[in-house]
């Protein structure tokens, strides 16, 4: 298993030299305290070159399909340290690199260091270790290294998220976040040890070479699920996540939605890998999360009117559909349906990548439109397309492709997806057939409500006309911010045009996993006329494209005229009366109203000259607000006397350490 | 070779025919003599000649909007088999592309509504998109139906497996299927009971409120884009209600086109017996039909 790296273009060489550079990118900025902006120059270069150097390793290692491990023997009592990359964990660094890269770019635009010389350093410090720990975590395999890296990712996304630290709105959030991240740390902590119990050492073991039969294993699976679920953000477990990426700076928020939750779904993938043959229940559970998720994510989605929380749902959405896939795909292994397998797993690994590349694209596209405005609430923008013309057209590319329609890159890995339900619906018996059965519906409902989602964002957003001063005064956005999300758009374009080079990525990663796969010969391009999928998306291109020249030409040869939009006989229109993102909502918010609740505050109107009145309404987090604060006011009344503990002195903080140490002396002994 | 001809003929010239035929059997019922059969044609003549309004809010997408609309309609029409003959592009998989073929069209028509500022054309998008996701289910509860039926994951398999025999084997499934399409296929095209072609109050309008800026050629687009979506989800339909193959081509050429005219009448006595349905009442109707569907899966499980 141990090779060495011999050439300087070896991948590991190259991922590894990536990792470093990002890691160290934001390090000079720090000493030039007086020249922010170069250092934020300095920052970028450096950011970029490690990603170019990372990309470089990745396509690489995806295209040799091998497994390159490293021992390190370190001082640790935590046993030798593995680092190992291969093809799986080389798709995850793809999209770590390549979103870092391209955050860091628009960073000079965005939050340009001239303007903010104090937040600028320390958000390019931390994005550089946020980034690397994420590169890091990736390819370790010791269980304690890996936990190390964790925390280093959980900590340096919360310094970075939290860089304007004088708001309340930030510090709540931020708080939220570290309590929720440390819970799921805690599972991870009881999972890595039971890992431990049954192999002896900290190190991963191989693939597929644990019994998941053995006592423990079961508990393995759930700490799994709950530890990397809350960083996923799979619904129950998703209560950070909307403050979260709601108050940071967009980059970042793109950063954590696009790439730091797939860690947590990078965590469940590897987990599960170790165990075969991996049982049917577990892979109804994580099925039957997904559809939760996906639903329930879309559905809270569609009710927010502040972008960023917006997409922050529809993130856990994206996170539930990818979470099918792999559900799909254990099933499909217990069954023994080949396409099942290949399809779930393979459609949920391009769904990572593609979420990845959307998802950042529209955090990007909504820091565009908060530079530009400086609100996030969507009933206060509008008709923005007109004075972003740059930001527009990729903003609404975006959303295309996060609504899965041809011909972009989320209708490939739904495709995938969809396909390998149906082969598990035409072919297997009453359970599993059933399970295929929902995940098909619940695929098809997402699609719709996303689809409803997404139209009232780019609609109220862009188009129209603006609903007030700000949006009135919209700019576009830098160069750097515009060559950010057009490096993104376009890589949406392209997976989309030939999902065939895209299955070629995904591929070696499913071999990874289910390493008895490659003995059946076939792969994700034989199960799937992919190539076809192409050509229709270039097809559709080309028709809309003739549409498009014969429309023009019976335009010139007529008559053309402006006037203001038809009111229907209404002859003072005004851009009040223009349809908002909540009355966009509201059918779908009141169809729904059993699992988002809606609050309304309906103002009391009474004789006959009522006085002016209010009406707000507004959609908390069910979770969050129902379940689990009442729960914590409970056990924060009941657990105070704890508090005493805490009492500001610096000394009697040192005293508990010092006592907890001579306690571990004495269990051990 | 030349079915592929016919196909493409058909597709392109019979559509409006239907809105005729829809025309004339409601005036039939009304006790008028009606616009002859051949009017959709004569306006979309007359509108692709027309010069154009546009409302100075809009930008590029009012514009695109029909383009990609009638686009994406081309591309699914030549999904679906037609009669006894296989559909010109087949694959497996090919029916969820059906599927989000009609999504993008709905994602640019609603956006196209939202790009001009008013708030009747908010109203249409807005239930447009919430009606869909209601539609949507139903939709693919049908096609795994006939997808476990036939054995198959493409369309042209899946509908030309249909026969008047599936009928006595699977018959009970296959009526529920025929409830829940028909259904949809109203809801999808906007006739009534789910939405008013011809009223003159924009309030209550769906589809037709979303294009009240268009104008010309663009107008003729969506129009033509109706007439053909009317025309795919009606072959899809007929698939269904009416699998009648006679072995000869030629016959079953003719046998698609009488059974399509037909299709076309039935919608128009339903537009003429029924009453406009109160919009809260819509998602209901959608909810029953996703329901049939439902049921109609579990049936042929067994």
């Amino acid at each position: 298993m141990i090779t060495t790296a011999g050439k300087p273009a070896d991948p590991a060489f190259l991922i590894i030299t990536g990792l470093a550079l990002n890691a160290f990118s934001g390090v000079p900025g720090l000493f030039l305290k007086r020249a922010a902006a170069v250092g934020q120059k300095l920052a970028t270069l450096l950011a970029v070159a490690g990603a170019l150097c990372g990309l470089a390793g990745c396509f690489s290692a995806i295209a040799s399909g091998e497994t390159e491990s490293f021992l390190i023997n370190w001082s640790l009592p935590f046993g030798p340290c593995e680092i190992a990359i291969d093809p799986l964990a080389a798709l995850f660094l793809l999209s770590v690199f390549l979103i870092s890269g391209c955050c860091a770019v628009y960073a000079n635009g965005y939050w340009p260091a001239a303007k903010q010389p104090a937040t600028s350093r320390a958000l390019s410090f931390f994005i550089g270790i946020l980034s690397a720990s994420m590169a890091l975590l990736i390819i370790a395999r010791n269980g304690v290294f890996f936990l190390m890296a964790w925390e280093v990712m959980a900590v340096s996304a919360y310094f970075a998220f939290t860089v304007e630290s004088g708001k309340v709105e930030v510090r709540k959030a931020g708080m939220l976040y570290l309590v929720c991240t440390h819970t799921g740390t805690m599972a991870l902590f009881v999972m890595f040890v039971l890992l431990r119990n049954m192999t002896g050492s900290f190190l991963l073991p191989p693939t597929a070479s644990l019994s998941p039969f053995v006592p423990g294993a079961a508990l393995v699976f759930f700490a799994a699920l709950f530890g990397f679920g809350m960083k996923a953000g799979i619904m129950p477990l998703h209560i950070w996540l909307p403050a979260a990426h709601a108050n940071g700076p967009s980059h970042v928020s793109a950063m954590m939605s696009g790439v730091m939750l797939k860690m947590g779904i990078y965590g469940i993938i590897r987990i599960i890998s170790l165990f075969t043959p991996v049982p049917a229940w577990w892979g109804a559970v994580v099925l039957g999360l997904g559809i939760f998720s996906g639903v329930t994510g879309i559905v809270s989605a569609i009710g927010q009117n502040d972008i960023k929380r917006l997409l922050a749902y529809s993130s856990i959405e994206n996170i539930g559909i990818i979470t099918m896939g792999i559900g799909a795909a254990l099933i499909g292994q217990s069954i023994g349906n080949q396409t099942l397998l290949f399809l779930g797993m393979g459609g949920a690994l391009l769904h990572v990548l593609n979420h990845s590349l959307f998802k950042s694209l529209l955090f990007l596209g909504s820091g565009a439109i908060i530079h530009a405005t400086g609100t996030r609430e969507i009933n206060r923008m509008g008709g923005l397309a007109r004075r972003m013309p740059r930001t527009a057209p990729l903003f609404l590319l975006g959303a295309m492709a996060i609504c899965g329609l041809p011909p972009l890159n989320g209708f490939v890995s739904e495709f995938l997806l969809y396909f390998g339900f149906f082969s598990g619906v035409k072919e297997s018996t009453a359970p599993a057939l059933l399970g295929m059965g929902l995940a098909v519906t619940a695929l098809a409902l997402i699609g719709a409500l996303a689809l409803a989602c997404f139209v009232k964002v780019y609609g109220v957003a862009f188009l129209g006309l603006p609903r007030s001063a700000e949006a009135e005064d919209g700019h576009e956005s830098p160069w750097q911010m515009s060559a950010a999300m057009g490096l993104l758009a376009l890589s949406c374009l392209a997976v989309g045009l030939l999902p065939r080079y895209a299955a070629v990525l995904v591929q070696p990663a499913v071999f990874t996993l289910f390493p008895s796969l490659v003995a059946s010969g076939s792969n994700i391009s034989t199960h799937v006329p992919l190539d076809v999928l192409g050509a229709i998306g270039a097809a559709l291109i080309a028709a809309a494209a003739i549409l498009a020249v014969v429309y023009h030409r019976r335009l010139k040869s007529a008559p053309q005229a402006s006037a203001a939009t038809w009111g229907c006989g209404y002859l003072q229109p005004s851009a009040r009366i223009q349809y908002t993102s909540t009355s966009f909502a509201e059918m779908l918010v009141r169809l729904f109203r059993g699992t988002v609740r809606p609050r309304y505050e309906l103002p009391k109107i009474s004789g006959f000259m009522p006085a002016s009145a209010g009406f707000s309404s507004r959609i908390p987090d069910t979770v969050l607000d129902a379940a689990i604060l009442p729960v914590l006011r409970v056990t924060g009344i009941v657990f105070s006397f704890f508090r005493r503990l805490q009492n500001g002195e610096q000394n009697l903080y040192v005293l508990y350490i010092f006592i907890t140490l001579v306690l571990l002396l004495v269990w051990i002994h | 070779m030349t079915d592929i001809l016919i196909h493409l003929l058909l597709t392109i010239f019979m559509p409006p025919l239907l809105l005729g035929v829809i025309g004339k059997t409601k005036a039939a019922f009304a006790g008028r003599v009606g616009a002859p059969f051949l009017q959709p044609y004569y306006d979309l003549a007359k509108l692709i000649r027309k010069g154009s309004v546009f409302s100075d809010t809009t930008t590029w997408i009012f514009r695109a909007g029909p383009i990609v609309t009638l686009a994406a309609t081309l591309v699914a029409a030549l999904l679906i088999p037609l009669g006894s003959h296989n559909s010109p592009v087949s694959f497996a998989g090919d029916m969820v592309l059906f599927a989000y073929l009609f999504a993008l069209g709905r994602f640019f028509t609603t956006t196209a509504a939202l790009d001009t500022g008013s708030s009747f054309e908010g109203m249409g998008a807005a239930r447009e998109a919430t009606f869909a996701c209601l539609a949507e289910p139903t939709l693919f509860f049908t096609l795994m139906t006939l997808s476990r039926l036939s054995g198959s994951l493409s369309l042209t398999p899946m509908l030309t497996n249909l026969t008047v025999s599936l009928w006595f084997r699977a018959g009970a499934a296959l009526i529920l299927l025929v409830g829940g399409m028909f259904i949809v296929l109203l809801a999808e095209n906007c006739r009534i009971p789910f939405d008013d072609p011809t009223t003159h109050l924009e309030l209550t309008m769906i589809h037709e409120v979303m294009v009240l800026d268009h104008s010309g050629p663009a107008f003729a687009y969506i129009l033509y884009g109706a007439a053909v979506k009317l025309f795919v989800i009606g072959a899809f339909f007929i698939h269904i209600a009416l699998p009648i193959k006679t072995g000869n081509p030629l016959l079953d050429w003719g046998v698609f086109i009488l059974s399509m005219l037909g299709l076309a009448v039935a919608i128009g006595v339903v537009e003429s017996i029924m009453a406009r349905l109160r919009l809260l009442r819509i998602p209901q109707l959608l909810v029953a039909a996703c329901i049939l569907s439902a049921f109609s899966m579990l049936l042929i499980l067994r």
